[in-house]
């Protein structure tokens, strides 16, 4: 396929802008371009064809079933996309007077209550633009609680070696020592090396409950206690909130600070698809380091609050990606308390269905019921058939289903790791299932023609190692 | 060539003299990661310390840490490895990281023989 500019032909163009109706004002001769632009010059036909070929050539939740582990690739319901549309909510301007945009904070101060009232925190920020960035920003919460107190040698946060990669790069990039701790063979966080790596220079502890192999940590009320003894905080990721909600709160575990993504829970675009929103949640001894602006509301009446001496300031511009916020309302307003815990068990149970099916062929390291993932290990069928786990991935391409998540958590070799989330009906899973049976099959028996998968999509198998030693980021004129 | 030592985090040691080594990523590590697409590498002069990351190397597959196996300070590293990550993939004993003098600790290294038994337990 070529690309945008390729088809470019000079004078050729759309008038898609009206003609000018204001005074033309000319710029200062020193503050003009010097060069004319390298815009490419191609009909409405023509882009419109452009568009809608790479259209064809991307994959989405709705084209298929999407089971990438733990980034809860859920169906996104379109009443969201309608509801951010309300020219209330999208014909605004950031900068309007707070008077004149009250319903935009009301949605934000609501949506910070039923959020509280799901993760068992005092306040929440919309602020941060996903969920690395309210890992960032609720560390920096925890580094000014502790600074705020004088207790400045608390520099290091404790890291299980199971966590999401984004969380030891968080921790460093908030200006903190990462402490790695391994895991059990279970899976779950080692309280014997948790006890070793505590101290008077502990700043906090990071953990996805349940963690990052589909397992809720049964000694969660121990873990945070060893570690609040210490005089640390307890940060949740909040990844893998979609096994509990409405069912367990990490408010109730000892959790201090949290982050959600709305873009993954709460059902809103994600990835390619739109914004993101991670909105950083604490309790009330961390209120006042919050990020600014702040919703208030007084006596019915919504307002900002921008200045605040202990706020750890803003960490983006305005008041984050809105607009994701409004279509996480609608999700759990349309689904109510009660919906949004069954969402959370068909989750738990679609993840479970999956794996009792699958586990006779597909070795699973760990064997316990899962929460709402799971992952599997094909180190067996690499050493004896050398089928990797990234050739059964690209295999799945060919039956239209999305890749699982590949060679994560690190602490499993060969590791594909399914999140089927709630919103698969249960045809789609036996199919999926079937599929996935299918492809085995066919690496034990014919392991060679695996290497060539996929083979019906409109790129086959990319060169990965070139391409990442090799990268060509722009066109060259 | 002067004998080769290990770690059991997939490192190999070779002491130049008595407190100069050379370290590197093991064949059966390059193996595992698969094709190394960046490396990282520390600087000379930097310290490092026993089981302490010092340089990390990415392939398709994830990133992962290198681990010093002694203690002491970095007196130089092998710059074409940064553009050339393959290397460690092409001959994993040729591609040094980084060569580190002043050793004053070093981490209880395994032989040949007992490497080849380690990775025997892991598979």
């Amino acid at each position: 396929m070529k690309l945008i500019f390729e088809k470019s032909k000079a004078g050729r163009g759309c008038d898609i802008l009206p003609s000018c109706d204001v005074p033309i004002v000319e710029l200062d001769d020193n503050m003009k371009r010097q060069k004319e632009l390298h815009l490419p010059e191609i009909s409405e036909t023509d882009i419109s064809r452009h568009y809608t070929e790479l259209m064809k050539r991307t994959f989405g939740v709705n084209d298929g079933f999407y089971p990438l582990g733990s980034c809860t690739m859920k169906y996104n319901p379109k009443i969201n996309d309608e509801m951010a549309k309300l020219p209330g909510f999208s014909n605004i301007h950031p900068l309007q007077p707070a008077s004149t945009a009250q319903g935009c904070l009301e949605v934000m101060k609501t949506t910070e209550k039923y959020l509280c009232e799901i993760t068992g925190m005092d306040a929440i920020s919309f602020q941060p633009a996903a969920g690395a960035h309210g890992e960032f920003t609720g560390l920096l919460l925890i580094r000014a609680y502790h600074e705020a107190r004088k207790d400045e040698k608390r520099n290091k946060i404790i890291v299980p070696d199971s966590a999401h990669g984004t969380n030891p790069a968080s921790a460093a990039m908030a200006g903190f020592t990462v402490i790695n701790i391994t895991s059990t063979k279970d899976g779950y966080v080692d309280l014997e090396e948790l006890k070793k790596v505590v101290g008077d220079d502990t700043a906090g502890f990071m953990l996805t409950n349940p963690n990052t192999v589909g397992l809720f940590d049964k000694n969660i009320l121990e873990i945070t206690e060893i570690i609040h003894k210490a005089g640390g905080l307890n940060y949740y990721d909040g990844a893998n909130l979609n096994a509990i909600m409405g069912i367990a709160r990490p408010g109730d575990m000892g959790f201090d600070v949290v982050h959600l993504n709305l873009h993954k829970t709460f059902s809103t675009p994600h990835g390619g698809g739109g914004p993101g929103c991670g909105p950083v949640g604490c309790k009330e001894s961390l209120i006042k380091f919050l990020p600014l602006p702040r919703v208030e509301e007084e006596n019915g009446v919504y307002k900002l609050i921008l200045e605040r001496e202990e706020s750890i300031g803003r960490v983006k511009g305005f008041y984050g990606n809105f607009l994701v916020v409004v279509r996480a309302l609608t999700y759990i307003l349309t689904l109510g308390g009660n919906g949004l815990k069954y969402a959370s068990e068909n989750a738990v149970l679609n993840a479970n269905y999956m794996m009792h099916k699958l586990k006779d062929i597909y070795k699973m390291p760990f064997s316990e019921p899962c929460m709402h993932e799971f992952v599997m290990t094909v180190e067996d069928l690499k050493k004896e058939k050398g089928v990797s786990a990234l050739d059964i991935a690209k295999a799945l391409l060919d039956y239209g289903i999305h890749p699982p998540t590949m060679y994560f958590p690190l602490i499993v070799h060969e590791a594909l790791m399914l999140e089927p989330t709630e919103t698969e009906s249960k045809e789609t899973l036996d199919y999926v299932i079937e599929i996935l049976r299918e492809v085995y099959e066919e690496a034990m028996t014919n392991p060679e023609s695996l290497h060539q998968c996929p083979k019906k999509t409109p790129i086959g198998r990319p060169d990965e190692v070139t391409a990442a030693r090799n990268p060509v980021l722009r066109y060259h004129f | 060539m002067k004998k080769i030592l290990f770690t059991k985090t997939h490192e190999w040691v070779q002491f130049l003299d008595e407190t100069t080594v050379r370290v590197g990523l093991t064949d059966y590590a390059q193996g595992e990661l698969g094709d190394l697409v960046f490396i990282n590498l520390p600087e000379a002069g930097d310290e490092v310390s026993v089981s302490e990351s010092f340089a990390d190397v990415e392939s398709v597959k994830a990133v992962s840490n290198v681990y010093s196996p002694v203690t002491g300070t970095i007196s130089e590293i092998n710059e074409e490895l940064l553009d050339h990550p393959e290397l460690v993939n092409e001959n994993p004993y040729e591609a040094w990281f980084a060569e580190i003098e002043n050793v004053s600790e070093q981490e209880e290294l395994l032989s040949e023989e007992e490497y080849e038994q380690l990775i025997h337990e892991e598979e």
